[in-house]
């Protein structure tokens, strides 16, 4: 009898991520739940699959990375575990659930337990509002962005718990410039999502991702990176988000061959794959939220693709970048911490803050053939002046050296 | 001055042209390591490393690893060693210990009792094999060594240290054919001198015979002669 009135939803592959969440409140309803233990239920299992989706992802991510690493270099990478070495993470994951825990005696420990559990939360909590595709919207959030950004923000929080509660100098020095980095960085970072904002006329993240819709010229996506202002913000974002994400160039609070491992020198065992996993939880947060903001979230990228579940879409847009921040960590030498802060002060930030008044002037001017010809001039000059500005030189001619010399 | 001059350098302002495109090194930079990405699944010499336990390099004949004791045919009675201690006097780091073999009269049987040596403590440096005068110790192509008992494990006593001629001829084979031609070369010439001291001492023995025949001859006649 109550079978009859209780029908399964009906699903389609655009909401097959839904099926955990329909599954669970059907069951629930099935035995007779009341309503509120139902919506809590259907909302653990929307968590639980975004969870597990992006765990099993940056399981795949840190085999991925090491084959990536490896090709660029010539070398075949991990390919003992498994079929082509499939089963890595899994190896990796025994290896550091059955090691040691060592929690130095100087550390303040629960500081010191606390740190790897809260650099992981506000990267789960941040993914929590992103936009993974055109009805798997896990908290449509209407300050989304806001949300995202404050959240966001928690994690220089944890890295100076971790530096500090280590109670070593190492970790200390580590965090130290993860706090200068990251919050230079956080800088450009916002203030290049704020052109968005003005032309989207909303926080809520779905709807910046829907006003992205449509194709120019029938071929073109009308994605905010296809804009003067759009372009110009979505490099700088880009950039901003290899210095927040911790990544090489910009890996100086891990510096391996300076400061050890940072704020990761003190931590061992699950605690410090705790520390792996947030930091790669925040990549595909930060690259998530770069995706949409100018990639156009979840829309295809060509018209006649429109078929595709768009929750693809996002996860391709989201490799695509991902993959780019493999290629550059392959390829670039890190930089020095004085060159990180002048490039974002100097360069970044004020370039930042031109695409706001871009952003404005291809509003008002009805985003046509004059927006373009007022915004590129408006870009590119202050652009050009920068860089040779930013290309002076630094050094003194002479240098004069008081010890060596005398 | 020289330090000056690489001041000067550090320091130098840009080359005209680079504010043009500036990233462009960036870029360059990124297709160098594309490059060698991509071309890593289809280029063979990309490749280099060599995937151990599955492919081998292929071993120099001028590699050489901790010694072995080469014998002819039989292990336990072909050993070219005749325990003489060169080596064991020659080894910089003293890891070799050898005991001469005696019979129950105390005589040497000119063959190890014992044997050892101590790769823990050998460095490779390959002088017990120059100086052997037997042919008998050279140095190893064997690299796969590693074992989990310190001390018994890495101390090699005669059943490992024996490797066949068959074996040197396969790991080094210049070497061991010269060897074995001036080993075969030193058999023939002893197995000569042998024939033509055997060939003597019967000349010698029948001259001996002869003269004693005539001796008697001579002393019968005469004692026929004292008889008659």
């Amino acid at each position: 009898m109550i079978f009859a009135t209780v029908p399964f939803p009906s699903f389609t592959l655009e909401s097959l991520p839904q099926l955990p969440k329909l599954l669970v409140e059907w069951l629930l309803t099935l035995v007779g739940a009341p309503d509120w233990l139902v919506i809590i239920g259907g909302t653990a299992a929307m968590a639980g699959t975004v969870v597990g989706v992006f765990l099993s992802a940056f399981a795949l991510l840190s085999l991925v990375e090491r084959k990536t690493l490896a090709r660029i270099q010539n070398r075949l990478g991990p390919n003992r575990a498994g079929w082509f070495g499939i089963l890595q993470p899994v190896a990796d994951g025994i290896k550091m659930l059955t090691k040691e825990d060592i929690v130095p005696t100087k550390a303040e420990w629960l500081l010191h337990l606390a740190a790897p559990i809260l650099i992981v939360v506000p990267s789960i909590l941040a993914l929590g509002v992103m936009p993974l595709g055109r009805e798997w919207v896990p908290v449509n959030m209407e300050l989304g962005l806001l949300f995202f950004f404050s959240v966001g923000a928690l994690t220089e929080l944890s890295v100076f718990m971790a530096g500090w509660a280590s109670g070593s100098k190492f970790p200390m020095l580590g965090a130290m410039r993860a706090i200068s980095q990251m919050v230079s960085y956080e800088l450009p970072l916002i203030i290049s999502a704020l052109g968005v904002i003005m032309v989207t006329g909303s926080l809520r993240l779905s709807d910046i991702v829907a006003h992205q819709e449509g194709f120019n010229f029938g071929i073109i996506p009308n994605w905010n990176l296809f804009t003067p202002w759009g372009f110009a913000a979505g490099l700088i974002f880009y950039i901003a988000s290899i210095a927040e994400a911790n990544r090489c160039p910009f890996d100086l609070p891990e510096g391996e061959s300076e400061i050890v491992a940072g704020h990761m020198t003190e931590y061992s065992g699950f605690k410090y794959a705790l520390f792996f996993m947030g930091e790669y939880l925040g990549l595909f947060a930060i690259a998530g939220l770069g995706v949409t903001l100018f990639l156009g979230g979840w829309q295809a990228p060509l018209p006649f693709l429109g078929w595709v579940p768009t929750w693809i879409w996002f996860f391709a847009k989201l490799a695509v970048i991902i993959m780019s921040y493999l290629w550059i960590r392959g390829t670039f030498p890190r930089v020095r911490i004085d060159q990180l802060m002048r490039f974002a002060w100097l360069c970044l930030i004020p370039m930042a803050l031109l695409t706001i008044p871009a952003a404005a002037l291809w509003v008002f001017t009805g985003k046509g053939i004059v927006s373009w010809v007022v915004t590129v001039p408006l870009l590119m000059i202050p652009w050009v002046i920068l860089t040779i500005l930013f290309n002076r030189r630094l050094a003194p001619a002479t240098r004069t050296y008081t010890f060596a010399d005398s | 001055m020289s330090t000056e001059k690489t001041i000067d350098r550090l320091s130098a302002p840009p080359k005209p042209g680079r504010w043009i495109m500036p990233g462009l090194g960036l870029i360059q930079g990124l297709v160098i390591s594309g490059k060698n990405a991509i071309q890593s699944y289809y280029k063979k010499d990309r490749m280099t490393t060599i995937q151990y336990p599955e492919q081998r390099a292929v071993i120099s004949p001028n590699f050489r690893n901790f010694p072995f004791l080469c014998y002819d045919g039989d292990a336990a009675t072909g050993l070219r060693c005749t325990a003489c201690s060169i080596c064991e006097n020659e080894c910089p780091p003293q890891c070799i210990y050898i005991v001469l073999e005696r019979d129950e009269n105390g005589k040497s049987l000119k063959r190890p009792k014992v044997f050892d040596i101590d790769i823990s403590v050998c460095m490779n440096c390959g002088i017990c094999a120059e100086v052997c005068p037997f042919d008998s110790i050279y140095m190893d192509g064997e690299y796969e060594m590693s074992t989990d008992d310190r001390f018994g494990g890495l101390m090699l006593g005669l059943d490992r240290l024996a490797k066949s001629a068959e074996y040197h001829m396969k790991l080094r084979p210049e070497e061991a054919s010269a060897v074995m031609a001036k080993r075969k070369a030193e058999e023939e010439k002893k197995a000569a001198a042998a024939a033509a001291k055997a060939a003597k001492a019967k000349a010698d023995l029948e001259a001996k015979a002869k003269a004693a025949a005539e001796a008697k001859a001579q002393a019968d006649t005469e004692q026929k002669g004292e008889s008659a």
